[in-house]
């Protein structure tokens, strides 16, 4: 078939011809098309193939509601988009489009067999038949159901374009500009209130569209909002949510219907705060539920007149009618003005208004009353239908090559239901109408139900005399369910429309059953019985169609997918050829690689220098907290386990947090600066835990407390210079600050200069070397680093990364929490008992510290490991078992937490969470792994310099 | 994305602004060695689960940091009061 253009009428600009192609064949069409009316005007009906069914599937609808016509469109590389609804693509020069689920090719399809097995797939079905053996379901069926069943293949490239993302704020925003929401935006445009007017289509005027005597309404009412400078209209843009108070997303797609692909980003996502929301969302056609209803060229009534008034394009040459409706009639009346033939009028209803008799009968168009369609001819495309009396007489066969339906219209009320208001079922109209709202917002035209669309009849299923096992009368078009499939659930105990809907996956697919929820609702309550009313509705989720990934992503993807935080000093790492790692968002050196070095070398030297000369170290992702006020000590001894009150200005303590719990949460280093002042560190990354909590304690439980917490986490950089030569280095470069042994000890802080830089100066060490850490105002971060870099050039100074820290702190002992420990380990649990001041009453996680499962035996304690055999480096988190010999299930007593191989000591180091760990000293545990066992003995968690004699100096 | 009034700043500010802080006006008993394991463990882990108004404390994290209380009616989400810590139970 060519030729389906209409001589004249339309919106398309015939002036303007575009190609395109469609699964490899070019065709023409005019600016204005749809994918949809190019590919019709051009004589193509068949346009898919069902999901479960592999059906020859051609147009249901002509708008986003469409069920079959879902395409692929590719831009090039990277820019595949499965899915989309032939009638939602605008047609432009060089489109390529391609038809999905089915091959070879579309007119032979090998998966069509379902088919002709369908009565092998009822409800159900895949739930039932792969239940068994569960091991199947991975490898065998759902691979296998995946290839047969499916919607388009997802893109396998990256996505080049880009996506760019606002927020709008506004007094009135409407949803949808038909006749309805345009009225409204005029309305509001008056008043001074921001407007903005959103609709879907690349052109306002919705339902006007293809009505011509609109059109002058329709131009006049474009231009003036256009002059308004309170409104924003946007078109090509979906709300596909609406959200709490009056929250509304929308993506506006900018580029996929351009030519060419320009600069600038694909789609926008509009987050939209509205005061009052108007929705003008209109409504969609029912189809109606006979026999071959799926037959391509069996459409919508409503579309065949969107095809023929707005885009000119007839959809047959001898088109029928089924109607239960009036609507359909005045659509028909419609056609025939433009030229179309019109074979005949069918309706279910025994008696139509005198009105329409006659007009049809000036028309010259057969009616048939009290008649119903029994089934279609033709495969690929309608030949003919056959209709008889309701009651099944008068079977007679119609030459047509299109059938229309009118089922009577449901309104789109997604977004509505989406804000929570309230539906009422309205037996006029067969509908679910608005009814209360529970936001600002209220409905106008079609979609309140304030739109006459003539008087129809609410059946579901149209009579027929064909057995009805054997019927193929379709609901959900796109997940291929019947109504057979319907009065199976029913049958099998389904009673509530919610399991009904899953268990038949009625209004599952992406169309989230725009065109079928009604007709499955109205088939539910013949078969149950009971009122539809009873029966209630299925939830309205967002999105309204389909979006894109992209969209919702926006730019927060690759590089900006989160916030990368670098010291002061990461430039320098970065030219050095540091390999970074990331640690609670922040970018840390991980080792820095000398040419020709694998990690481990790099470490080993890292740490090799560190424990013979000096390394150099960039601790300023470390938290920092400044505690200040005449309460600072009070608060902070509450805090933390140990006492805060006698410690001198000066000096530093180890500080071990718990929460109420009496689990460790945080630990680090602080100091008391005066008396009324302390720089605390936390965790790298608990830095933002430790401060909200310790907020809570200052806001709400003593509020009485005078004491301010500030954030400087990201004020200071800091350096840690480590080992035996540290105060060399730092010698030459400091002012106002005694350095030696006896002036300033280990855990102490001094004030003073470096390289005439204020610094907060702490003698401390997570190392066990003579260590400092020099802290300076954030920008003086690299130059300082470079100044000691230059300094320490004589002492071969070394810059070492968190995996040499990580080694040199567990020779040492030193825990890192949120590795050794997992929020389930108590200070004595983790042999930090002397860090609890025993003599203080009270403080945070004291209490729990005597709960009943916190003093019993057989807790799991923090211990060393040292392997067997002192090459086995133990995996980290592998599991540990006192009996190998036991069958599996083996009794696993505990993990490993932290495992490494210590330079320093020639061997491998593991520290452990172990059952009553620190009373097996010396017993042998083993560590199961893939072909081998490991035996280590539990040891002390202080694999080096024991008495602390390397701190000391 | 709900709007949640800060009685402190007394503005409305989008969700995103705020944290969650739990169950509100659990004050942490004056003399925690005081209680018995069952008056701690009550303390420590037993929480309301209504349906319908909950009392819960909220923090203005990303504005005035401070903690709030409010009541929201955990079936529709939305928000009946918010006032200020120390307030007593609305
Ligand atoms: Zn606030």
């Amino acid at each position: 078939m060519t030729g389906y253009r209409l001589p004249m009428g339309g919106r398309v600009n015939r002036q303007t011809q575009l190609a395109f192609r469609f699964d490899g064949a070019t065709y023409a069409g005019f600016e204005g098309d749809t994918l949809a009316s190019a590919l019709l005007a051009n004589g193509v009906q068949l346009f898919g193939r069902s999901f479960k069914y592999h059906r020859p599937r051609g147009l249901l609808g002509a708008g986003s509601e469409e069920p079959n016509a879902l395409i692929s469109v590719t831009r090039g590389p990277g820019r595949f988009t499965p899915n989309l609804r032939a009638t939602s693509i605008d047609l432009y020069d060089g489109l390529e489009a391609s038809s999905q689920n089915r091959w070879p090719s579309l007119k032979f399809d090998l998966g069509a067999i379902n088919d002709r097995l369908g009565m092998f797939f009822p409800a159900g079905f895949y739930n039932k038949t792969f239940m068994w053996p569960r091991s199947f379901w991975e490898k065998l069926y759902e691979p296998a159901i995946r290839r047969m069943a499916g919607l388009g293949h997802p893109p396998t490239e990256e996505d080049p374009d880009h996506y760019a993302a606002t927020y709008a704020h506004c007094d009135v925003l409407i949803i949808g500009a038909g006749p309805a929401g345009i009225d409204a935006a005029l309305e509001a445009a008056s008043g001074n209130g921001r407007v903005i007017l959103i609709d879907e289509q690349d052109e306002l005027g919705g339902g006007a569209l293809s009505d011509p005597a609109l059109w002058p309404w329709l131009d006049r009412s474009v231009k003036a909002l256009a002059a308004s400078p309170n409104v924003t209209v946007l078109t090509r843009t979906t709300a596909f949510g609406y959200f709490h108070d009056n929250f509304i997303g929308a993506v506006e797609r900018l580029t996929d219907h351009l030519a060419d692909v320009p600069h600038g980003p694909r789609e926008k996502l509009w987050r939209i705060r509205a005061g009052e929301v108007i929705l003008a969302q209109g409504a969609i056609e029912r189809p109606l539920v006979f026999d071959g209803n799926d037959t391509p060229g069996v459409m919508l009534a409503s579309a065949a007149r969107v095809f023929a008034l707005r885009f000119g394009v007839a959809v047959g040459r001898s088109i029928a009618l089924m109607a239960s409706h009036d609507s359909g009639w005045h659509d028909i009346f419609a056609l025939a003005k433009t030229g179309v033939g019109i074979a005949a009028i069918v309706d279910v209803r025994d008696a139509v208004s005198p009105d329409l008799l006659a007009q049809a009968e000036a028309l010259g168009i057969p009616v048939h009353l009290g008649h119903s369609v029994i089934g279609v001819r033709g495969r690929l495309g309608v030949k003919a239908i056959s209709i008889a009396r309701n009651g099944g007489t008068g079977v007679a066969d119609l030459a047509c090559d299109a059938l229309l339906m009118a089922g009577g219209w449901t309104l789109t009320v997604h977004l509505w239901s989406h804000s929570k208001g309230t539906l009422a079922w309205r037996d006029d109209l067969g509908a679910y109408v608005p009814d209360q709202p529970n936001e600002n917002v209220r409905c106008v035209g079609a979609c309140a139900g304030a739109w006459s669309f003539g008087d129809g009849a609410v059946i579901d299923i149209l009579p027929t005399p064909k057995d009805p096992t054997r019927a193929k009368a379709f609901v959900d078009f796109q997940n291929d369910v019947t109504a057979k499939d319907i009065k199976l659930a029913v049958r099998e105990g389904f009673r509530s429309i919610e399991h009904i809907k899953r268990y038949t996956t009625n209004g599952m697919a992406t169309d989230q059953g725009k065109t079928s929820n009604l007709n499955g609702l109205q088939i539910a309550s013949t078969a149950l019985n009971r009122p539809v009313a009873d029966i209630g509705l299925t939830t309205f989720r967002p999105p309204y169609t389909p979006q894109t990934f992209g969209a919702l992503a926006g730019h927060a993807k690759g590089p900006l997918f989160q916030p990368t935080r670098k010291t002061n000093i990461d430039s320098w790492a970065e030219e050095n050829g540091a390999v970074f790692e990331l640690v609670a968002q922040w970018r840390r050196a991980r080792y820095f690689p000398k040419a020709g070095e694998d990690m481990h070398a790099a470490v080993n030297r890292e740490c090799r220098m560190v424990r013979s000369s000096v390394g150099i170290f960039d601790a300023s992702t470390l938290g920092k907290i400044e505690v200040v006020g005449p309460d600072a000590a009070e608060f902070l001894n509450r805090m933390y386990t140990n006492p805060w009150k006698a410690l001198e200005p000066g000096r530093c303590r180890y500080g071990l947090l718990l929460k109420e719990d009496g689990f460790i949460t945080d630990d680090g280093v602080s100091a008391r600066l005066a008396a009324d002042r302390f720089h605390l560190t936390t965790t790298t990354g608990g830095a933002a835990r430790v401060l909200n909590m310790m907020e809570d304690y200052l806001q709400t439980e003593w509020p009485d407390l005078n004491v301010w917490l500030t954030s400087t986490t990201e004020q200071y950089a800091v350096i840690a210079l480590q080992g035996p030569n540290a105060r060399k280095v730092l010698e030459p470069l400091v002012e106002g600050i005694d350095l030696s042994a006896e002036a300033f000890p280990h855990m102490a802080v001094r004030e003073g200069t470096i390289c005439g830089i204020p610094t907060r100066l702490f003698r401390v060490s997570f190392t066990g070397e003579l260590g400092f850490e020099i802290n300076v105002p954030s920008a003086y971060g690299r130059a300082l680093w470079e100044r000691i870099m230059a300094e320490g050039a004589r002492f071969d100074i070394t810059p070492y990364g968190t995996e040499a820290m990580h080694v040199l702190r567990a020779e040492k002992g030193f825990i890192i929490v949120g590795q050794d420990t997992d929020g389930t380990v108590t200070p004595q649990d983790a042999g930090l008992d002397w860090a609890i001041g025993k003599k203080k009453p009270d403080f945070v996680g004291k209490r729990s510290l005597a709960r009943p499962d916190i003093v019993a035996p057989g807790r799991k304690h923090l211990v060393g490991l040292l392997t067997e055999d002192p090459n086995v480096v133990l995996e980290e988190g592998a599991q540990i078992v006192a009996d190998p010999n036991q069958p599996v299930p083996m009794t696993m007593i505990g993990h490993v937490t932290s495992s490494y191989w210590s330079e320093a000591l020639g061997r491998s180091i593991a520290m452990a969470l172990v059952v009553d760990g620190q009373n097996r000293m010396g017993q042998s545990l083993f560590i199961p792994m893939p072909g081998q066992t490991h035996v280590a003995k539990v040891s002390s968690m202080v694999f080096y310099d024991a008495e602390g004699a390397r701190l000391n100096v | 994305m709900i709007l949640i009034h800060c009685p402190y700043c007394d503005e409305k500010r989008a969700e995103l602004e705020f944290a969650y802080a739990g169950q509100a006006h659990i004050a942490r008993p004056a003399d925690p060695s005081a209680l018995s394991d069952e008056e701690w463990e009550h303390y420590l882990f037993i929480r309301a689960n209504p349906r319908g108004r909950h009392h819960e404390r909220w923090r203005h994290i990303h504005g005035c940091g401070r903690f709030f209380n409010a009541v929201r009616d955990t079936v529709t989400d939305k928000f009946e009061t918010t006032y200020k810590a120390g307030e007593p139970r609305k």
